[in-house]
């Protein structure tokens, strides 16, 4: 590898770090804002001890979530520029805008209602509390469109033109560049899927409490919300993968091709690869297991359509074929475990057993963290899947880096890996603590909006895993 | 039009930032005093004054970053990487400052390493911002679109002044945030924090000037030549002035003066910082000018602005009034 070469891969290695990082917490986030609206709107309708009670307990496990997306989100906004110049210069007055229009109508909505949100219960009305609180919500999903709507440009550009020195330049609307062919899909599963994500959270926790003490109040009211979300969600969910998969198709075919695992182009009738080993070098599968002609079945709703595979994509528009394959099969398959989740619950509840199976709640607790694997997976799909182009077909990644070379970039990335894990292994290991105690008829508020004597009550709450 | 509009951007970003540097200057300034306060009461009011609000404050550095990449793309992109380890430093500063808010109050057996994290991670983020500061105004290399220079070309005696001068000038805000927001103890801790940075922050400022104008030629014609001259003369009495009001103000008893009063200093400071380098974005090398977006672009984002920044001013301004009054360690009265 040349010193270029190694720069540039070590630009890719940081930016991959810190957005997965930081995409775990936003995937949390935009969910659970939506569901503290939801339980707070519930409880000043019904009046229900429990709903107050269920957001309580949620909102001091939220603030942290929050708090470490804000800080790890900084990070992203800077790095276009740190280690991406080129890109940055060139598309700067495309994707600029609509991440200047996410900081104006989004970030600063979600920050000035998040200090009431959480510290105002005690300064301000129920009715603007609540208010404060669907402020947040709705906060976290414009800041989602906007940055899906600069990412999907970046996937799927359009309603542009280059000016005399190159730079990516609005070739008229505004429309065509926010509404870019995958934006809609794009949107539409990644926002089901924090949806999705946040409620194997909270249906982790239920099943995790209900196993100890099935009368929990708390424990059977979120549990059943959250499985109600799997239940109606998933399907909706893997109907959204395949609508975006064929606008995938469509505008991104060397992507699905390297999901698919199909480096020949098939004429009658291309086979669903379900599991193999894809050998780049030699342009082929091997030890694979394939089902013939669903691919086409799948892709073109015809078993016997002809399809397209790597071999008509020139080798240097290749994205890396392995990761992909490997990627998206692991997303596929939480995401039909989830579903299977989602109706064992339908059943259970049918028979009345919803709060005492307790095969069904160690399920539910094990798929806690599918959905963060499953939105990194789907993530990594998409992204990867868009190689070697930071605008597809139109900016290649080698020609978008930043002219700094590769030990200031290997020191940046260090650094990185240690402070990320030093704070968020902390931070996570903190909510895990939360959730590990049960949510009580009493829950206490955020610190600092309630009373409390120096570092004795939160301490003892998280010590004694109980009996706030 | 096309000029008008990159002037009126130039403005927003200017805005941006000196709205960062204001409301997250007296955040982190009490983040650089936090382990000077003592464990317990002191150290969770002071980090009560600022928990409801920080996360708006930094906000504003969103937006300067974001709002430069958006409307001088080729600025953005010369600049970061030319203060690339500063940038990260600041970036790696504001996560161990951010998350404390949080961690300290969930693991009190490990709270005194959340609160050195919440004092180091300040100091960091703002020796950083400074160093920026001085790095942009001593001059960027540049080679076609891109950052020229080598990567330790930030560093030099003048960038280390100005990151020293920040870090003394946010130390300030913050203990005059806290002689506003707190009583007692806190209060009179902060007051004389407050005294010392005072002295500090006059003479860094004293420094800085005298330093400017021998960077570069150009700083020296705009403040030793008509009109600027003017300037010269009126704006060391200025400083001065309001520097004699605002020391004797702490040792008074007043509690909202000596924040106003360093407002005026960052202001002023602000003020002689924009006239050095309009109408430059990298100073002789970069103008807004040569770095603006198409105009497609910026009228797009300020219709956006108009629109959205009277709102974005009214619910933060709400959101500071709900949390109006002295606090306490147990929150707000």
């Amino acid at each position: 590898m040349t010193g270029t070469e190694t720069a540039l891969n070590l630009a890719r290695a940081q930016f991959a770090f810190t957005v997965s990082f930081h995409f775990i917490f936003p995937a949390f986030s935009i969910g659970l804002a939506s569901y503290l609206a939801v339980l707070e709107g519930l409880w000043l309708k019904t009046g229900k001890p429990v709903y107050e009670n269920l957001f309580r307990y949620w909102i001091k496990i939220f603030s942290i979530v929050f708090g470490m997306g804000v800080v790890s989100g900084i990070v992203m906004s800077y790095q276009f520029g740190t280690n991406w110049a080129v890109f940055s210069d060139k598309t700067g007055a495309i994707v600029g805008p609509l991440m200047a229009y996410e900081v104006l109508s989004a970030f600063f909505l979600e920050a000035g209602f998040l200090g009431v949100m959480l510290f105002g219960v005690t300064k301000v009305g129920p009715k603007l509390h609540f208010f404060a609180t669907c402020m947040v919500a709705f906060g976290t999903l414009i800041s989602a469109t906007w940055i899906l709507a600069a990412n999907s440009w970046m996937q799927t550009p359009a309603g542009f033109t280059l000016n005399e020195v190159g730079q990516f330049v609005p070739k008229g609307s505004w429309i065509p560049i926010i509404f870019n062919p995958s934006f809609p899909y794009r949107f539409v599963h990644t926002v089901i899927a924090a949806f999705l994500t946040t409620s194997l959270v909270v249906g982790a926790v239920g099943a995790w409490h209900l196993l100890r003490d099935g009368q929990n109040a708390g424990a059977r009211t979120m549990f059943s919300m959250a499985m109600w979300m799997a239940a109606i969600v998933a399907p909706i969910q893997i109907l959204a993968g395949d609508t975006q998969g064929l606008n995938t198709q469509e505008y991104q075919p060397a992507k699905v091709m390297a999901m698919e695992g199909h480096f020949d182009s098939y004429a009658a009738g291309a086979p669903l690869v379900l599991i193999g080993i894809p050998d780049e070098e030699n342009r082929r599968m091997s030890h694979s297991l394939e089902i013939p002609k669903l691919s086409s079945l799948i892709l073109a709703h015809d078993l016997n359509a002809p399809l397209a595979g790597l071999d008509t994509i020139p080798r240097k528009d290749w994205p890396p074929v392995a990761i992909i394959f490997w990627s998206f099969r692991v997303m596929v398959a939480l995401g039909v475990a989830i579903l299977g989740l989602g109706l064992f619950s339908v059943l259970a509840r049918a028979r009345g057993k919803l709060y005492e199976w307790p095969l069904l709640h160690r399920l539910a607790v094990l798929m806690g963290p599918a959905g963060f694997i499953a939105v990194i997976a789907g993530w990594v799909t998409t992204e990867v899947g868009r190689q070697p182009f930071t605008v597809y077909h139109a900016l290649r990644t080698a020609e978008s880096v930043s002219p700094i070379a590769s030990p200031g970039v290997t020191g940046s990335l260090i650094a990185f890996v240690v402070v990320y894990f030093a704070t968020f292994v902390s931070g996570g290991i903190y909510i895990v603590k939360l959730m590990a105690k049960p949510p009580s008829t009493h829950e206490s508020l955020p610190e600092p909006a309630s009373p409390r004597t120096a570092g004795i009550t939160p301490a003892a709450a998280i010590k004694s895993g109980g009996g706030a | 039009m096309q000029s008008e509009l990159t002037v009126i951007w130039a403005g927003i970003i200017v805005f941006a930032v000196a709205m960062y540097v204001v409301m997250d200057g007296f955040d982190l300034g009490i983040g650089i005093l936090f382990t000077r306060f003592r464990v317990g009461t002191e150290r969770n009011t002071a980090m009560n004054a600022i928990a409801p609000v920080w996360d708006g404050n930094e906000t504003w550095l969103v937006l300067g970053g974001g709002g430069l990449m958006a409307a001088f793309p080729l600025a953005y992109a010369i600049i970061l990487p030319a203060l690339y380890a500063p940038m990260i430093a600041m970036l790696l500063g504001l996560v161990f400052r951010g998350v404390a808010f949080e961690f300290r109050w969930r693991d009190p057996n490990h709270r005194a390493r959340w609160d050195a994290g919440f004092c180091i991670g300040s100091i960091v983020a703002t020796f950083a911002q400074g160093i920026t500061l001085g790095a942009l105004l001593q001059g960027i290399k540049i080679s076609g679109r891109a950052y020229a220079g080598g990567y330790w070309d930030w560093i030099t005696p003048f960038s280390l002044l100005t990151g020293v001068s920040l870090v003394a000038g946010y130390a300030l805000l913050g203990a005059c945030w806290l002689i506003w927001k707190t009583s007692g103890q806190v209060q009179e801790e902060a007051r004389r924090f407050a005294k010392t940075l005072t002295s500090a922050l006059l003479a860094a400022i004293a420094a800085v000037s005298v330093y400017t104008p021998f960077l570069n030629v150009k700083y020296y014609d705009t403040w030793f030549t008509w009109p600027g001259v003017c300037a010269l003369g009126v704006m060391p009495v200025v400083v001065a002035g309001i520097g004699l009001l605002l020391y004797r103000r702490i040792g008074k008893g007043r509690d909202f003066a000596p924040f106003a009063l360093t407002l005026g200093l960052f202001g002023l400071s602000l003020l002689g910082l924009a006239i050095s380098m309009w109408p430059d974005l990298i100073p002789s090398r970069l103008s807004i000018w040569n770095a603006a977006a198409p105009r497609s672009s910026q009228l797009f984002m300020l219709v956006g602005a108009c629109a959205l920044m009277p709102l974005i001013l009214g619910y933060t301004a709400w959101s500071y009034w709900v949390f109006r009054g002295k606090v306490s360690e147990t929150g707000y009265h």
